[in-house]
């Protein structure tokens, strides 16, 4: 056998996307639920199968796409929609240029279709796998894809049979978002200023749901939570962590 | 097409936008200042939370319930286990009750 020493010291393309796609495996199987809870969600709230299909295919991203379920049902203009999803989605900007310095070696076309699957998961085991060797594009891709064929499966699956259910309140769907984001929320408890954050952002949305109206407490409050986060973190390099 | 099929398609675009945008803006940008970085971090919690809150308010005894053991769960397992705990004490209250 004659194999070149670089490529003998590390495992081939195809060896890559496999091991991606195994460690793709906890995160997929956890995520299932979601992916199905957002088709379902979705056919209750008026979208065909194809458009729930469609929204999972080209988003790609669970937290997101259940705010813009609950804002579709309730008559909002279009672009606040689209507003609202881009606020959601935007700790991505942080993730990706965290992740980006890891990505150096990639191409131009491969860092573009990349961070298209640029997930909560995909970020964090794309950083262990990073610091634990090399990150590459098969490994990055093997992980991804299977994450993101699963979630689009989920939706269409979970569209088709959410049509048949016949009693949605004795099954809790319209109470299912609030625990979900819940436990989002509760997730992100770690990272500094969490609790007053979270405290001016519930109390601002509430009278603000009350006085101004949906969906402006969504704006409304985050705006709140993220200037006291502003204001309240240590301006000096040094100071803090 | 629908104009639910614009909205998908409108924020695909602004979602993978977020996803390059990072990427592009720190390789202009070396230094971000400590309280945007600070905001930046709140962003998600401070959103999610305005998800919730109004719905609290808005709900009952079982959904206070329901909401109290999520979250107690969620001090201890992860999200799946979170969504799953409050999911069936909402669904076992709502059908006893």
């Amino acid at each position: 056998m004659t194999v070149a020493a670089g490529t003998h010291q590390r495992p081939g393309r195809l060896a890559d996307f496999i091991d991606g796609a195994r460690r793709g495996i906890p995160v997929t199987v956890a995520s299932a639920p979601f992916g199905m809870l957002f088709g379902t969600l979705a056919a209750q709230n008026g979208l065909s199968v194809g458009e729930a299909t469609l929204m999972s295919a080209m988003v790609f991203a669970g937290a997101s796409q259940l705010v813009g379920l609950e804002l579709f049902g309730q008559k909002i203009a279009p672009w606040l929609i689209v507003l609202s999803i881009f606020a959601v989605n935007f700790r991505h900007v942080l993730y990706s240029a965290a992740l980006g310095r890891r990505l150096r070696h990639w191409s131009g076309l491969q860092r573009a279709v990349g961070f298209f699957f640029l997930t909560d998961a995909q970020y964090a085991d794309g950083e262990k796998q990073a610091l634990a060797g090399r990150l590459t594009f098969s490994w990055y891709m093997g992980y991804g894809l299977l994450l993101y064929l699963c979630w689009v499966a989920e939706a269409a699956i979970g569209a088709t049979f959410g049509n048949l259910i016949p009693d949605p309140y004795a099954l809790g769907l319209d109470f299912m978002l609030p625990i979900y984001f819940l436990g989002m929320v509760m997730g992100f408890r770690g990272r500094p200023l969490w609790l007053p954050v979270v405290g001016a952002s519930a109390v601002t949305s509430t009278v603000a749901y009350y006085l101004v109206g949906s969906p402006w407490h969504v704006s409304i409050g985050a705006v709140a939570g993220v200037l006291l986060a502003a204001v309240l973190a240590p301006s000096g390099r040094r100071a803090g962590l | 097409m629908s104009t639910t099929v614009w909205i998908i398609l409108a924020a695909a675009v602004v979602t993978y936008l977020t996803r390059i945008g990072g990427h592009v803006l720190l390789s202009r940008f070396q230094r971000i200042h400590p309280r945007v970085e600070a905001g930046l971090d709140a962003v998600p919690a401070a959103v999610l939370t305005t998800l919730v809150a109004p719905a609290a308010a808005g709900g009952g005894p079982i959904e206070w319930a329901t909401l109290a053991v999520a979250g107690l769960v969620a001090l201890r397992g992860g999200l799946t286990a979170t969504f799953f705990a409050g999911a069936a004490t909402l669904i076992v209250l709502r059908n006893v009750l």
